[in-house]
Parts: structure tokens; sequence; C-alpha cells
């Protein structure tokens, strides 16, 4: 292990879009671990290199930055890293400075900024490949000479691409010499890349072609948006098509092995808790995984090729409008899967105030866990008839069910915007890189990645919250001589008849009141949930939701099913959102503001739903 | 004149970028992403509603700017100027 800790510690460091990870992937391969740094939300990714002279390195890749003038905290934990200065890392024994070799422009100023801290560095051309076929002519040997530290140039994305670069490292970590500043004092950097451009680089044009011809198409204000309306649509159809066959192999692998489990453990409260609470509890949640990959395939691969900046400058205006960023929408498309990875990938929204409301309204984008629930109520409630040429009226409402989120969530954006008189500037400033075609193995490394904090959660606090909510439904037992379900004599039972109180004015008798417990787990429990209340036997989700279904129908007056339907739009209860707010924010008082705006949203939306419907003669 | 004013598809040059507020941080950061004296910039594209925001480019780079931020952006009236 010693000689783990001593591993020369090389840090990649460049602009936003300049390729960096692709080549921390490259150098690094599965070798990777992912955390956050001491403190703040900034992922932190290291990894080990193995060089092919035997050495190992210890390779951190920064978060992208365009200046050591902090913008953003993505930036000041690069600053300070780079510098020495962040708390529990030592300052990298070599800067391998990466820049896009099609963007010199832009990327060798931020290389002047840093060889003017005079660590020892190396600069890696990077998209060596794209420059020279769209014609840019790099004297590298110039370049190296004009700068005073060594330059070679990489291929991210082709295996090999980074030989010149490994058979430059160890003589480079051998022998690091520090770069006295070339640059007189006062001299600008502005001025000094203009000099080392027109000493070093011959480019035919400023531009590719290919990316002026695409953004005139994708970025019309009619055949753009038109476009993205239809890349969404695609992904929505994927994510729901593609994912279907895997979750029906995850809830039968899940019911088989509780089945298994269930004849292998004594008949006991030891039985129950495996099968009933872990298996099932867990198998719900593990069932949205398929759903969760396949949509940050689609995420990850369209930010790679460039295309969801674009997207972000199309919505931008409408969403500044209700408060948000162009910014927000990545965010709030990942939502749709889930609010957690959603609130994670505000971490890429700079302006704080932009971020606390992307994160504060991600929870009203219709996650997937929601659709069982959805899919329920629709089914017992609502005739599954034509309305207007081949288009359901079940399918209409799910439809408005989304777009009642969407809606209350700008709505809610605007009321915060109006609420603070913010007169403050929210900067955008979005860089539109080049578009490239996203490289699967980049892809890939990503999904792993999500996969994996995905199951830690999993394995987290939904296993612990799991295990209380069956100790709830199942302690105390039911006396011998009970006349009523096991489950009214519990903890959870007493909970829901005493709830009642509080949810009768929304038409939710005891037993739904019971099913909201659970949910707070994960939504979808509701469903099996109103099952084991409803005293059925049924063996897993689907099965449950078939044999409810007459039972609601007859049970509910339409009133509550559609109070109910309503209440799901807001489902304030999830406990991993809050989790994740409280750890996004590091606040209580935000996650305890989110929980309780949502609430009173629920509340109030049921409430009047329940009221109209029995006024118009539902009751 | 100020980028906001400029023309589709109309290459200028810029003079300077101008602080709104002492020390700016949005002025600050608009030169460091290239916006200098010297530069030459183009508008390419302007977003769907009420042209905002700007795409510019600068350099070999675009960049998305809001119409308050492209305004701090001034620029030389045809080559003339400083």
């Amino acid at each position: 292990m010693n000689a783990a800790v001593a591993a020369p510690r090389i840090a990649l460091v460049g602009n936003p879009n300049c390729g960096k990870t692709a080549l921390f992937n490259l150098l690094t391969g599965s070798r990777q671990k992912v955390a956050n740094y001491a403190g703040v939300t900034v992922e932190r990714k290291e990894g080990r290199l193995h060089a092919p002279s035997g050495k190992h390195y210890a390779v951190l890749d920064l978060p992208g930055a365009y200046s050591l003038n902090a913008a953003s905290l993505d930036e000041a934990v690069t600053r300070d890293l780079i510098r020495g200065f962040y708390p529990g890392e030592a300052a990298p024994d070599l800067l391998v400075c990466v820049v896009d070799a099609t963007n010199l422009r832009l990327h060798l100023r931020f290389v002047l900024e840093l060889r003017a801290l005079g660590k020892p560095m190396l600069v890696a051309l990077n998209m060596a490949d794209a420059a020279k076929k769209r014609g840019i002519d790099i004297d590298v040997a110039a370049l190296q000479r004009e700068l005073g530290v060594p330059v070679v140039e990489t291929v991210a994305v082709r295996r090999g691409g980074a030989d010149h670069l490994l058979a430059t490292l160890d003589a480079v970590v051998a022998h690091p010499h520090a770069v006295a500043d070339a640059l007189p004092e006062g001299t600008d950097v502005h001025a000094e890349t203009r000099r080392l451009l027109a000493a070093t680089v011959r480019m035919p044009e400023r531009t590719a072609k290919i990316d002026d011809a695409l953004d005139r198409w994708l970025l019309h204000p009619v055949f753009g948006l038109s476009t993205l309306a239809v890349v969404m649509f695609l992904i929505f159809q994927a994510v729901y098509a593609w994912a279907t066959p895997v979750m029906d192999l995850i809830e039968a692998g899940t019911t088989a092995l509780g089945a298994w489990a269930g004849t292998m453990l004594p008949a006991g409260p030891l039985n129950s808790l495996v099968v009933e609470g872990i298996i099932a509890g867990l198998g719900g949640v593990i069932v949205f995984l398929p759903q969760i990959l396949v949509l940050f395939a689609f995420i990850l691969a369209l930010e790679e090729s460039g295309y969801l900046p674009r997207a972000a400058f199309l919505l931008d205006r409408m969403m500044a409008g209700a408060g948000l960023s162009g910014r927000s929408f990545i965010p709030l498309l990942s939502s749709f899967a889930c609010a957690i990875p959603g609130i994670m990938a505000t971490r890429s929204i700079q302006d704080p105030r932009d971020r606390l409301a992307t994160i504060l309204v991600a929870p009203l984008m219709t996650c997937s866990a929601r659709l069982p629930v959805y899919a329920l109520l629709i089914g017992a409630f609502i005739p599954s008839r034509e309305v207007w040429a081949g288009i359901n009226l079940q399918g209409l409402v799910l439809f408005a069910l989304y777009m009642a989120g969407i809606f209350s969530a700008l709505a809610v954006s605007w009321v915060m915007k109006k609420w603070r008189r913010d007169k403050g500037e929210h900067p955008l400033m979005l860089e539109l890189p080049s578009y490239r075609l996203p490289n699967p193995r980049d892809v890939l490394i990503g999904l792993w990645e999500r996969a994996l904090i995905f199951l830690k959660r999993v394995g987290g606090i939904i296993f612990a919250l799991t295990v209380l909510l069956w100790v709830l439904l199942s302690f105390p037992a039911a006396p011998v001589d009970a006349t009523m379900p096991a489950i009214d004599y519990s903890f959870a039972g007493r909970i829901g008849h005493a709830m009642t109180a509080v949810f009768a004015p929304l038409g939710f008798n005891w037993q739904i009141c019971i099913a909201l417990i659970p949910g707070l787990a994960a939504r979808e429990v509701a469903v099996s949930s109103l099952a084991t209340v409803y005293a059925l036997s049924a063996v897993d989700d689907e099965a449950a939701a078939q044999a409810l279904t007459p039972l609601i129908t007859n049970g509910w007056s339409l009133a509550t099913g559609l109070s109910l339907l309503v209440w799901f739009i807001y489902a304030p209860q999830c406990l991993a959102t809050w989790a994740a707010i409280k750890r996004e924010t590091g606040s209580w008082k935000t996650m305890a503001m989110a929980a309780g705006y949502l609430f009173a949203l629920a509340y109030l939306a049921s409430f009047a739903t329940y009221h109209v419907a029995v006024a118009l003669g539902g009751g | 004149m100020t980028l906001t004013e400029l023309a589709r598809r109309t290459p200028a040059i810029v003079d300077a970028v101008e602080d709104r507020t002492p020390n700016d941080p949005i002025a600050r950061r608009l030169r460091e992403l290239g916006f200098v004296a010297g530069e030459e910039v183009v508008v390419v594209a302007a977003g769907p509603l009420g042209a905002e925001p700007l795409l510019v480019q600068v350099g070999f780079t675009r960049f998305a700017l809001r119409r308050v931020e492209a305004a701090r952006v001034r620029l030389r009236s045809n080559g003339a100027g400083a």
C-alpha cells in the first residue's frame, strides 16, 4: 500500500469541452474512483495509471475551468487544488494541461495563466486528429519552444492516442523543472496568445463547416425547436419501450428470489423481514435501474455530441422567464427518470440562485416511480375510450399529469423569483462546443458510474428505510382473537387511522393513509402497500395492481381516485429525494422548505380536486 | 455600438468590455472568454423567443450570451476608433 501512497500525482486540468475526461478514461480505464471533494458536492475523479515503463501514477481529473478567477464552485476547487491549498489534497506533482487543438485561441490563454503559477507542467494537445482533419496545422516543436514546457499531441478517443503523453510522462516526472514564467511583467495574456498562434499555427478557417451547417438547422427558431421536441419524444419512448423487457426480467427475478428465500427460511419474523421487507422492498426500487440507465445513455451521448448546450440555448429564454436558466434543462430532463440524479446534475449550474430553484422544482418532474401509481389509478377510474382520432382518454390523462408537473414547476420557480424580488443578474455565458460523435467507451464508463451511485443508494438509505417500514407494518402482531386484518393492530395501522384526521378532507380513507407511509421510501411501493392493506396476498406489484383495480373501483368514489392522482403529481413523500436535497444544498432548512411546499401544494391541489369532483357528482 | 446591435452574420471587431459595476464579474469572465480589444466577433444566431440569447462566435468558440451580457461588449465602428 505504501507504493500506492507514494505514486506521483498527476492532475488533468483544462477548459470545459477540451476532452479532458475522455483522456482521463483513456489513461485510467476502469481503475477509477468517483467521490466528492471534502466539504463540497464537486465530483472528484481519481484513477490509477500503469505506464508502459512499469511506473504507477495517481491521476486526478480536475473540474473544467476557464480561468483561475473562479466563477463557480468547480473552478474554485480546481484553483485551490493546483495551488496546493485544498484541505486534504496534496499538491499535484505534475499538471497535465489539456487543450483542444481546434480551440487554441481560448485554451492557450488558460495555459498561460497556469504557466504563471510556476508548477511543473505538460501540455496535451488533444483532438489532434480533428485539428488535422480541419486543415489546422500546428507546429508542435515551435509551440513547445515558445511555451517553454513539453507539448505532446493526443487523441483521447482513439486507442493508443495517449502514447506520446505516456512516453514523455516518465521523463517529465523524473526531472521536474518548474517553469520560469517567460512573460515580462504587464504583458497581456491575450496578446501573448495571439503572438503564439501567429507563430505556431496555420489554419484555413475559424470554424468547422459542419458546425455552421448544423447550427443553422438545430438552432433555427422553428426547425430547431421541432427537432428538440422529436428528440425528447424519442427519449421518452425509448425509456419506456426499451427498458420494459429488462424490468420484467428483474421483477420476475425478485419474485423468484423471494419465493426461494421464503421456502429456505423458517416461517416467522425473519422470513417476513427478508421476503416481504428486504427482497420485495429493494426489488421494487432496483426495477427502475434499466429506465435510469436508458435515460442516462441518451443524456451522456447527447452531452458528448454537443447537442445539450444547444437545447439549453433554445430554451433559455422560456426558462429564464420562470426564474430558471437554460442550464436547468439537463437536470430537469434527468428528473423524469428519478429526481435524485437530476438534483445531482444541478452541479453544472454555476449560478447559486438558478441551482437552488432547479433543485427545488426537480421533484415536480414526473419520475418513473410515479408511473405504477398512475397506472393503477387511471386503470381503475378513467374509462378507456377513444376521445378523438385514435387518442385514448387514459393516455390523455397520463399526458395531462406529466404536463401538470411541468407547469407546476415553472409556476413554483416563477413565484420564488417574484417572492425574493430578485434584481440580481444571473449570467448564462454558455459555451456551445463543436459537434462530436459520442465515444461509446466514455458513455459506458459514465453509465457504470451512474449505476454504482444508484445501487449504493439502494444499499444504504433505501435499505434502512425498508427495514424500518417493515417493523412499523409488522409490530405489534395481531392478538389471537383478532377480528380485523393484522395490519390494523400494527404501528402503521394505528398511524394510518390517526392520519385520516388530516387526510379525510382530501377524500382519503385510512387504507390510503397507511399506503402513504411506505410510499415515503419509494412512491411505487404505495401500490403494493394498498394491496397488503386490502388483505390481498399478491406476489408482486403487477399482480397486486390487477387484483386491486376492481376493489378500488368499487370501494372508492371517483373523487377519491382523482384526488389521489393529483396528490401524486406533487407527491412530497420520497425520503431519498429529501436526502439528496439535503446533501446537495448542505442545508436542513432548504430540505424542510422543499418538503413543506410540496406537501402544501399536494394538499391544496388534492383538496380542490376532491371538492370540485364531489360538487360535480363524483362523490 | 454594442454586440446586441450588431446585425446577424456581420463580422465586427471588439473595442472593449465595459464594467456595469465596479469589478464586474460578468465583464471579467467575458474578457477571459476572449472578448478583448481587436478580436473579431460574429453574431451567428439568436434564440427563438425575443432573439434571446445570442449565439456569438469569438475566436474559434461559440458562446450563448444573454442580451444584458452581450450589451457589455462595445464594438469598433467600421474599423475606425482605437
